[in-house]
């Protein structure tokens, strides 16, 4: 087989070649990078892009700007870095509008580059602290998301020029097997949610009768509250796409898919044009680069449907059928699209097999623990201070994923739980921050690795009403086959709304127990199996906010809409100011006979907005659990100022 | 919703014309879908028909996976569609307050289409903005950090948008 491959390495040679030299043309003016994936986007990055170009042809400067990917730092968005001559390179954030084109202008005309607006500098120098001598930093390692926001992803030369398909062409170097028992070696596990070693299913492929066989790329990415692989598809997509034909190369398959959820239309995007130009040099196709081996990618959209992340259902749906999960085994190593044998690898799974090649797998199990080799990347949202995306090893305690990596908590409010684990995971009280992240440790802890999905939870989150909103989403995306998962989960919702609306009985606890136990035991795929999970969670370590709504009719955490009212506080109203006035949708405040604001509470429809209106200063917006307490508030304030007029 | 002979018409010519360039294999069916969906914004009855007719299957069967998935709309959507995401953390941090919002001031319930075809509302579960929580999606544009304000803010400068537009038609008549 060699001979063919003498070839391809020429071939590629010439490949990186070509690639360094774009590479090191971007970096002969000043460079700027904008991080414009959806985060950014959101955050205003397209906005960002358009004012930096305008400043630079208002200014007639010469400068490469590039759209990037994500770096992670989500928080901070909009996210720009600027390399230029003399200075280390600098990453600045929270790049509002109008701050854009200042730094642009400053740094390069009177060489001020703006430091106050600095995230910080990207190699280490005497002026300005890099992102590792962050707390975040010391923990960080990045793998997967290493050339994430620093290549422009619609780009292939600049994946080629930093390391890219190398590792697939050494893989054209070695056999099936080899691939196969480097992965096993590695010990890497699928980071898709159950953590199942990728070399064994790899193998199953390998060993299954058959020429015809698949390898496809889960991106269905359903979890909500994730959204690693979404980040990870549209900031470096060639890398998942080198680890899928590394996959095919092992298995023996000459066709490939990526599963796309529909709700991500930029990825889908930007992998269609990362496999054109990964075709268009010859790295997918017929022959690559030369040798004996040929391989295709396609892409399948999804349609909405979060049991199709299930690897059954994906197969259904791609076989034109509801996506309605199927009894295993066979597994679909052994017998999976149209009845071939399918290796099914999540996008995280899959851009480490580039890594894993080229470095080798004691590099690999050199990471993380024994059992959990490598790192873990988790997607931080809710009410951590740094949200957004960190990659570190298998085996970092929550406490320091959460306190350093994400910063602790925001706002000065007190950490209450954090949810981990999509819809089937469960909710970790303090007490279990010590908890290392790895499959084995959240398992045992009561909740679950999960493809990486982590919202942390405050004060101010009521856990009942979080255990209702996982059900009401599995049960609304339970495919409907088993009458447990079916039935049973339908039953939980409806006790959950009832204690979230104030109207649980003693025994509902109870019932909501055993019902768990019969959902897990009745349902075919980890979707029913794993439903009961944050209800089981939130019932062991929040009881007690169980029992408050049962007995007291009361929401400890403010949140359940029908068990608040909101109040102004007559001796903190500033009368005049009138800001909540403007802010109700309902016009549901006015004046009392004192001129004071009051709430009619009657109207109102619980929106927020006039909280939030209130000034900082005066702060006389605040919510009451149960809402009689309203009555008594009013009452306290009349005889208070019958004893205040006596005087 | 009662669709108009003409829209009729213009679905039954779209689904030929995209049939046209698949085969009958089963694989096909959901990307054919799609594709209606991307062009009509819905799928409408006539659609499912001649896709059924093309796959050789009933059409109950087209009908079974159109309602099956999230994705498929079975009425016209509005010209903005509004797409409210209803994921973990947009819903921590006060979703469903935003979906009052949408609802009271367009006069409509979540799945609805205004009658003047204006607006649509419609959930999504998590589009991966987390970190910019509540999100809401108008046609592809993600809006993130949403207040019952700015969906005041959103739907004023919609207003603004279609006056504009219709001065400028009357100044280039
Ligand atoms: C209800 C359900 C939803 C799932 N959703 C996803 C998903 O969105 N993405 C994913 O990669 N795996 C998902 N999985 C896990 C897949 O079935 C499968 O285990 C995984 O794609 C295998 O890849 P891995 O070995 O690389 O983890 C889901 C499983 C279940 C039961
Ligand atoms: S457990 Fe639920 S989602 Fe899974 S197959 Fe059964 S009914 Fe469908
Ligand atoms: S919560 Fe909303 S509806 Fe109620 S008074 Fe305040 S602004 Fe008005
Ligand atoms: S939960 Fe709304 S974007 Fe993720």
């Amino acid at each position: 087989m060699s001979n063919h491959n003498a070839a391809a390495a020429a071939a590629f040679a010439k490949l990186q070649e070509e690639a360094q030299k774009d590479w090191d043309r971007l970096r002969e003016k000043p460079l700027i990078l904008i991080g414009a994936a959806t985060c950014g986007r959101a955050a205003g990055a397209l906005n960002l892009l358009e004012e930096v170009k305008n400043e630079l042809a208002e200014l007639k400067l010469d400068a490469n700007v590039l759209e990037v990917g994500c770096m992670g730092h989500c928080y901070a968005e909009p996210i720009m870095v600027i390399y230029n001559e003399g200075f280390p390179a600098i990453c600045y954030g929270y790049v509002t509008e109008g701050v854009g084109a200042r730094i642009v202008r400053d740094y390069l005309t009177e060489g001020d580059p703006g430091i106050e607006f600095a995230l910080a500098a990207l190699e280490p120098n005497d002026m300005f602290p890099t992102f590792a001598d962050f707390p975040r930093g010391i923990h960080e390692n990045k793998i997967v998301l290493e050339q994430c926001g620093f290549i422009d992803p619609q780009n292939i030369d600049h994946y080629i020029a930093t390391g890219g398909y190398v590792a697939l062409t050494r893989a054209l170097d070695m056999t099936s097997q080899e691939i196969v028992t480097t992965i096993k070696e590695s010990g890497l596990r699928g980071r898709g949610g159950a953590g199942f070693p990728t070399g064994i299913k790899w193998q199953t492929c390998l060993d299954a009768p058959g020429t015809t066989k698949y390898v496809i790329c889960n991106a269905d990415e359903g979890d909500p509250g994730a959204f690693m692989d979404r980040t990870i598809l549209e900031s470096n997509p060639h890398l998942m796409i080198e680890g899928l034909a590394i996959a095919a190369r092992a298995v023996g398959a000459t066709k490939g898919y990526v599963y796309i959820r529909a709700e991500y239309p930029l990825a889908v995007e930007r992998v269609a044009l990362a496999i054109e130009q990964a075709r268009s040099k010859g790295l997918l196709g017929d022959n690559i680069l030369g040798s004996d081996y040929s391989f295709d990618i396609e892409i399948f959209q999804g349609s909405g449907a979060f049991v199709c992340g299930e690897e059954s259902a994906l197969i259904a749906s791609m076989e034109g059928e509801p996506g309605i999960p199927r009894h295993r085994p066979p597994f679909p190593a052994q017998s999976g699209l149209w009845g071939r044998p399918t290796v099914i690898n999540n996008v995280k799974s899959l851009s480490y097999v580039p890594h894993i090649i080229k470095n080798g797998a004691a590099w690999f199990t050199g990471i993380g623990s024994e059992k959990n080799p490598g790192t873990a990347i988790f997607a931080l949202a809710g009410k951590v201070v740094n949200t957004g995306l960190a990659e570190v090893p298998m085996s970092t305690t929550l406490n320091e994923l959460i306190n350093d990596v994400g910063s602790g908590i925001a706002g000065g409010k007190k950490f209450k739980a954090v949810q981990i684990g999509g819809p089937s995971g469960g909710c970790l009280p303090e007490s279990a921050m010590d908890t290392p992240i790895d499959f084995d440790s959240l398992t045992r802890a009561g909740a679950m690795m999960g493809s990486g999905g982590m919202v942390v939870l405050d004060e101010d989150d009521c856990m009942v009403e979080i255990a209702r909103f996982f059900l009401d989403f599995t049960q609304q995306e339970s495919c409907g086959k088993c009458t447990f998962c079916r039935l049973g989960t339908k039953h939980m919702l409806d006790i959950l709304e009832r204690i979230t609306k104030g109207q649980g009985k003693p025994e509902d606890i109870d019932t909501l127990t055993q019902l768990a136990a019969k959902v897990k035991a009745g349902s075919l795929c980890s979707l029913g199996k794993t439903a009961p999970n944050p209800v089981l969670s939130t019932i062991k370590y929040f009881r007690d906010e169980y029992e408050a709504h049962i007995n007291e009719g009361r929401c400890p955490s403010k949140m359940c809409k029908d068990l608040i009212a909101y109040y102004i506080l007559p001796e903190k109203c500033e009368r005049s100011c009138d800001a909540c006035v403007g802010s109700c949708p309902v016009e549901a405040i006015g004046d009392n006979e004192d001129r004071i604001k009051v709430i009619d509470q009657e109207k109102c429809v619980k929106c927020d907005s006039c909280m939030v209106a209130c000034p900082p200063q005066y702060k006389a917006v605040v919510k009451l659990s149960p809402p009689h307490l309203v009555e008594e508030k009013d009452r306290e304030y009349r005889e208070g100022k019958q004893k205040w007029q006596k005087q | 919703m009662n669709l108009t002979a003409e829209e009729k018409r213009i679905a039954t010519e779209t689904t030929r014309q995209l049939l046209s360039t698949y085969n009958d294999s089963r694989g096909n069916l959901i990307p054919v879908l799609q594709q209606v969906q991307n062009k009509l914004g819905y799928v409408p009855a006539v659609a499912m028909e001649e896709v059924a007719a093309h796959f050789n299957v009933p059409a109950v069967d087209v009908y079974g996976i159109i309602t099956f998935y999230n994705q498929f709309r079975l009425t016209p959507p509005g010209k903005r569609q509004v797409k409210i995401c209803m994921g973990t953390a947009c819903h921590m941090r006060g979703a469903q307050i935003i979906q009052e919002s949408w609802e009271r001031r367009l006069n409509i319930k979540m799945g609805e289409t205004t009658e003047d075809r204006e607006y649509s509302l419609e959930r999504v579960a998590c589009v991966g903005c987390c970190t910019m929580a509540p999100v809401v999606l108008i046609n592809e544009e993600v809006h993130g950090k949403i207040t019952p304000t700015r969906v005041d803010g959103l739907i004023f400068s919609h207003q603004l948008d279609k006056q504009k537009e219709k001065e400028g038609a009357a100044r280039d008549e």
